[in-house]
């Protein structure tokens, strides 16, 4: 497996977000991490990512115990994509992307052929060749997006993290990044975790999903989740519904 | 030759020339013959030796440490706390260390200590670095958690306002002799320097940019923050350690023997940038070393001809940029 929880327990300061959760990630699969605003999606992600470490339990990547990874090891074992806009003045596309190679590099961080073969083709495979030589801070939330995705390709781990990738997205750009880390899940067999809150992407172009139901922590295939009544208990404070047949959410007056 | 080359060649050049201008130009006129036999020691003149040697060679060499030691400081700062105005000066490092240097200059006499001038240099420069250590820690514990630019700005600000008042109250306590040397060093000096200090400033400082050297790639991985630094293999509490001692060796050491000398750590960086139109670490870092170093020699260059102390001249030269930084990333600071 990828990765696998088994009986964690993650706290948010004293707040418990998940309580002996366990979850199975295979290899070649897509899988959107949804749930409410606050229920943990991001520390979740985090402590598997190797920043934050759970309350309990055990984290494996690729069959070894979190714990038990160097920071060498683990750069090359996942890779992460971040919330937060990157937008740093001066910095290529290129440059950005060449980051990613940081745990292959010695000290000065130079590359050699091999790390520029890599930069290119992830650069490549996310469709941005053409803005290799461009500035960060001339590319649209989009396109910046797609690079941060490079970055994380160029690393060359089996796992690859990403919180929350669509948010600054318009609708079609929403799409065209999740569906191409379906194909980076199906053809290249990397394992990618993400999190969302667009339930018809996830329902549209994911493998499985986990859905963060604080203490629980359900683990289902995409498909399954319209039905049964998890997603009516993910909206059952609020007034929308959600309509499976045709993917829509509504508005419910009362 | 390659714009980037181009432009090394250029600062080196640049900084060359100020150098051999800084030993050219003084108060009293010498032919370059007279400097020259000076520097090789052929002079017959001893007072010729000595203005050239022990006054000129000595001050121009510390304002290329000066330059080189406090924009590296100030690269390396703006990008661990991803801030474009972060800075020794700006940040109240300098000020941490003056501290440090006022309570060991108005109370050395008091003890006793430091009668042999190699002795008095080492506890200035300890003072120093402890004071700064301690104001950069107390800083970076903030930032982490703390995100917003402007909140470390104005902690910093504030820092810097609240050691002044101790500094008063500490120069008010103090003995006439005691204070005047004091308030000499508070003016900012790079003349001051005596041989004997230069011997703990040189090694000191070049250690302290030997270190920032080899945090290039540290630094290249910090540009887009911690989360992805550490995820690339990064260890995060190592860099840290390094960063810091590296700044207090630079900025700490620096302050200690020249006074607080304020902006060029914060403008340098920018220059580079401007100049090198890139983000990377690899040109920014001998860039803004040899620029700054190249900076300070001109700036000292001025203060010579006018007469007026390097502090006011680094500041007037430094502040546009700043003001510059702050117009043009304005939506930095919504």
């Amino acid at each position: 497996m990828s990765i696998s929880l088994s009986h964690i327990t993650l706290a948010y300061g004293s707040r418990i977000l998940l309580h002996n959760a366990s979850a199975e990630l295979p290899p070649a699969t897509l899988t959107a991490l949804i749930g409410r605003n606050g229920t943990g999606k991001s520390t979740l992600l985090r402590a598997i990512a190797g920043l934050g470490s759970p309350a309990s339990g055990d984290i494996r990547l690729c069959g070894t115990p979190l714990t038990e990874l160097s920071s060498q090891r683990l750069a090359t074992t996942v890779s992460w994509v971040s919330t937060e806009k990157t937008r740093i003045a001066g910095l290529t596309c290129q440059e950005l992307v060449a980051l990613g190679r940081a745990p292959y590099t010695d000290w000065t961080g130079r590359l050699r052929a091999t790390d520029r073969t890599a930069v290119h083709r992830a650069l490549e495979t996310v469709k941005m060749a053409d803005f290799a030589a461009k500035t960060m801070e001339t590319l649209s939330d989009g396109e910046c997006q797609r690079i941060m995705i490079a970055r994380a390709l160029a690393q060359d781990t089996p796992v690859i993290l990403l919180d929350e990738p669509t948010a600054f997205l318009d609708l079609p750009n929403r799409y065209a990044t999740a569906a191409l880390l379906a194909h980076l899940a199906h053809n290249d067999g990397k394992c990618i975790l993400f999190s969302t809150h667009d339930l018809d992407i996830a329902l549209a172009l994911c493998d499985s999903v986990l859905l963060l139901d604080p203490p629980h922590l359900h683990h289902l295939p995409a498909a399954d989740l319209t039905s049964n009544d998890l997603l009516d208990r993910l909206l059952s404070d609020s007034d929308t519904i959600f309509s499976p047949a045709i993917r829509q959410f509504w508005q419910h007056k009362k | 030759m390659s714009r980037t080359s181009r432009l090394f060649t250029a600062l080196a050049l640049a900084t060359v020339v100020l150098f051999t201008a800084d030993l050219a130009i003084g108060s009293v006129a010498l032919s370059p013959g007279e400097i020259w036999r000076a520097l090789t020691g052929s002079s017959a003149d001893r007072a010729t030796s000595d203005i050239v040697l022990k006054i000129r060679l000595l001050k121009a060499i510390t304002a290329l440490l000066t330059g080189a030691a406090l924009s590296a400081a100030g690269l390396q700062m703006q990008t661990l706390f991803r801030n474009p105005l972060a800075g020794p000066y700006v940040l109240g490092v300098s000020a941490g260390a003056g501290l440090g240097v006022a309570l060991f200059v108005l109370g050395a006499p008091l003890s006793g200590i430091a009668a042999h001038t190699f002795v008095r240099a080492l506890g200035m420069a300890g003072a120093a670095w402890i004071g700064s250590a301690l104001i950069l820690l107390l800083v970076m514990t903030v930032s982490r958690r703390i995100k917003d630019i402007m909140v470390l700005l104005i902690l910093g600000m504030m820092l810097g306002s609240g050691i002044g008042s101790v500094v008063e109250i500490l120069q008010y306590l103090s003995s006439e002799a005691a204070l005047k040397s004091f308030i000499v060093w508070t003016m900012g000096s790079l003349g001051d320097v005596t041989t004997g200090q230069l011997t703990l400033l040189l090694p000191v400082v070049l250690a302290g940019l030997g270190l920032s050297v080899s945090l290039i790639k540290p630094l290249n991985l910090l540009l887009l923050g911690e989360h992805y630094a550490r995820t690339s293999g990064l260890d995060i509490q190592r860099t840290r350690s390094l960063l810091l001692l590296s700044t207090v060796l630079l900025a700490g050491t620096i302050t200690a023997f020249c006074g607080p000398i304020g902006f060029v750590g914060l403008a340098v960086p920018h220059l580079s940038r401007m100049l090198f139109r890139s983000a990377d670490h690899r040109l920014l870092m001998p860039a803004s070393m040899l620029g700054g170093a190249a900076l300070l020699l001109l700036c000292d260059l001025v203060s010579k001809l006018l007469a007026l102390p390097i502090n006011t001249i680094t500041a007037l030269t430094g502040i546009p940029v700043v003001i510059f930084v702050v117009l043009r990333n304005r939506t930095l600071f919504r």
